[in-house]
């Protein structure tokens, strides 16, 4: 069966005199070697040029809040049991009187880590979220760790800050479908951002 | 020797002392960038401009690492090993002559170290006792692969001086000298010895590329079969005096060719040169500059075979080794008797004939 016509015969021919000097296979190979010495170069020079990530990229993880700053998570636990790396661990906590501001629903996450040298980011926490609470950003990555204690992210770093709340097209796998197949139809070339699920 | 010679001399070896481990040093960051151009990247750019401070960073690094000496090795000679390596690399450039004289208080006083007429031999000499330091190294680390990484240094550089010191009889036949001053004189105006050698050139090529332990010859270090060859068990400085024993070697050599094939100091249009400067700066100022630019020329030569050792590292992958041994004894040997023979064809029948036309 061929697939293609690349195939060479192979050929065992025992070399010739010049040929087994190697001297013109080196002139050949310095040729291709100094061709490539004066061609562009691929490199990204990273801290000062960041490449493009796309709208699927799974970065730094969010806990979302609704368009009021109340809290999404209810410390169901699925994000936890969904997580093949055992990174999230969480202590629930029964919403008090006059905490209606503060979270959505009547229970709450009091404590919600994860550890970002388990995390795999492999997006099955957002997957498993019934709540639409968490999210894998698509813009900004875990920073390098500087000591021990900046690996398990509290709810400090993890809920999103109201001031600076984190954008995106579609939150949803049916609305992004929805999104991809419009713009193919070339009926829409962009869509708004926007911060809420 | 008088005091003023005496002074001239010494910075004469100072400088050449000096530019040798600068040079060298350059080697490890100009390695790294011509390995990341020819891999399409860009090399090391963070350290000063175009990474020109990465050689220092390196050094720190090699100095601050622990100094490890192995349970079961011999301690003495564990350390002398990368000394003997370092002293022999260093000793090579005394006899190559980096430019013409010098002038000095109304004395002409040659540009290199030693004056001596048997400098090609000092060479030999000195690059056949560079192999020491590799195989007392890795006969001193107790360790298997090291040891067969100093085997194979020793097998391999003793072959290939031979092919070596054939394809230089040819060079010796023509000028009938064996001092290096007098080699690159001859080759004064356009007579380099490249064109007279070119088959001898590419056999000296070949076989200064298997002294130096370079690609496609590295098999002393080779790391998928050896760990890190003779130098597996050694950390800190001691390693970073062997692979700087390495790049010094690859200067001198580099140096050493450009001296015997490209025509040392000497450039097109030199004497032309020479008339200007005296002209204008009067015989002592302009006959110092026209010397120092023939320094120049010779260091811009070596550097260029300097690229060229890269160039080919990053090229071609590594023999096995018993290509090597087939391409040192089979090819080379037979292909240097052969130009030796060409060469004594050509002085006894060719040159009287040329010289006859020419009258």
């Amino acid at each position: 069966m061929q697939l293609t016509n690349r195939a060479k015969q192979v050929s065992n021919k025992t070399m010739t005199f010049s040929e087994s000097l190697y001297l013109p296979a080196i002139a050949k190979g310095l040729a291709i070697t100094l061709k490539h010495f004066f061609k562009k170069k691929v490199t990204i020079q990273y801290p000062e040029v960041k490449r493009y990530l796309g709208p699927v990229f799974r970065g730094r993880h969010v806990l979302k809040r609704d368009e009021q700053g109340r809290e999404r998570c209810t410390a169901c636990g699925l994000c936890a049991v969904a997580c093949p790396a055992e990174a999230i661990s969480m202590v629930a906590e029964e919403r008090k009187k006059g905490e209606e501001h503060l979270y959505r629903e009547e229970k709450y996450a009091a404590v919600y880590e994860i550890n970002m040298l388990r995390c795999i980011f492999c997006g099955l926490c957002e997957e498993a979220c019934p709540k639409q609470a968490i999210y894998l950003r698509h813009d900004q990555f875990v920073p390098v760790f500087q000591e021990r204690d900046q690996v398990i992210w509290g709810k400090e770093m993890l809920v999103e800050d109201m001031n600076n709340r984190y954008e995106r097209e579609a939150w949803t796998k049916e609305e992004a479908h929805q999104i991809d197949r419009l713009k193919a139809e070339g009926k829409i070339t962009s869509v708004p951002t926007r911060a809420i699920p | 020797m008088e005091l003023t010679e005496l002074i001239v001399k010494s910075a004469v070896i100072l400088v050449v002392f000096g530019l040798t481990l600068l040079i060298a040093m350059y080697s490890t960051w100009a390695e790294r960038k011509v390995a990341a151009f020819i891999q399409d990247r860009s090399g090391p750019n963070r350290a000063g401009w175009g990474g020109m401070f990465q050689p220092l960073a390196d050094a720190g690094k090699m100095f601050f690492k622990e100094d490890f000496i192995p349970a079961k090795a011999n301690k003495w000679l564990f350390i002398i090993g990368p000394g003997i390596a370092m002293i022999t690399a260093l000793m090579t450039s005394a006899v190559i002559p980096f430019g013409n004289t010098f002038i000095w208080d109304g004395k002409a006083i040659p540009m290199l170290g030693v004056e001596t007429n048997i400098g090609v031999l000092y060479v030999f000499g000195i690059v056949a006792l560079g192999v020491y330091g590799i195989m007392i190294g890795g006969w001193a680390s107790n360790n298997k692969f090291s040891l067969l990484g100093a085997i194979r240094a020793a097998s391999q550089n003793i072959s290939y001086e031979v092919a070596m010191g054939l394809s230089i009889i040819a060079i010796l036949m023509m000028s009938g000298t064996l001092s290096l001053p007098e080699i690159v004189k001859q080759q004064h105006g356009g007579n380099w010895n490249i064109f007279y050698q070119p088959l001898g050139f590419i056999i000296f090529l070949v076989c200064a590329f298997a002294e130096t332990n370079r690609t496609p010859f590295d098999l002393p270090e080779c790391e998928t079969e050896l760990v890190g060859g003779y130098h597996t068990e050694y950390g800190s400085m001691k390693l970073g005096f062997y692979l700087f024993a390495e790049y010094i070697n690859i200067f001198v050599s580099s140096a050493f060719m450009a001296t015997l094939y490209f025509g040392g100091y000497n450039y097109p249009g030199m004497d032309w040169v020479y008339t200007q400067l005296t002209t204008a700066l009067g015989p002592t100022a302009g006959h110092n500059i026209a010397s120092l630019i023939g320094t120049a020329v010779l260091f811009i030569k070596a550097l260029m075979f300097i690229f060229f050792f890269m160039w080919v590292r990053w090229t071609l992958p590594r023999f096995r080794y018993d290509q090597l041994m087939d391409l040192g004894w089979t090819k080379l040997i037979p292909l240097a008797l052969f130009n030796i023979l060409i060469t004594g064809a050509g002085i006894l029948l060719l040159k009287p004939w040329l010289t006859a036309l020419l009258d």
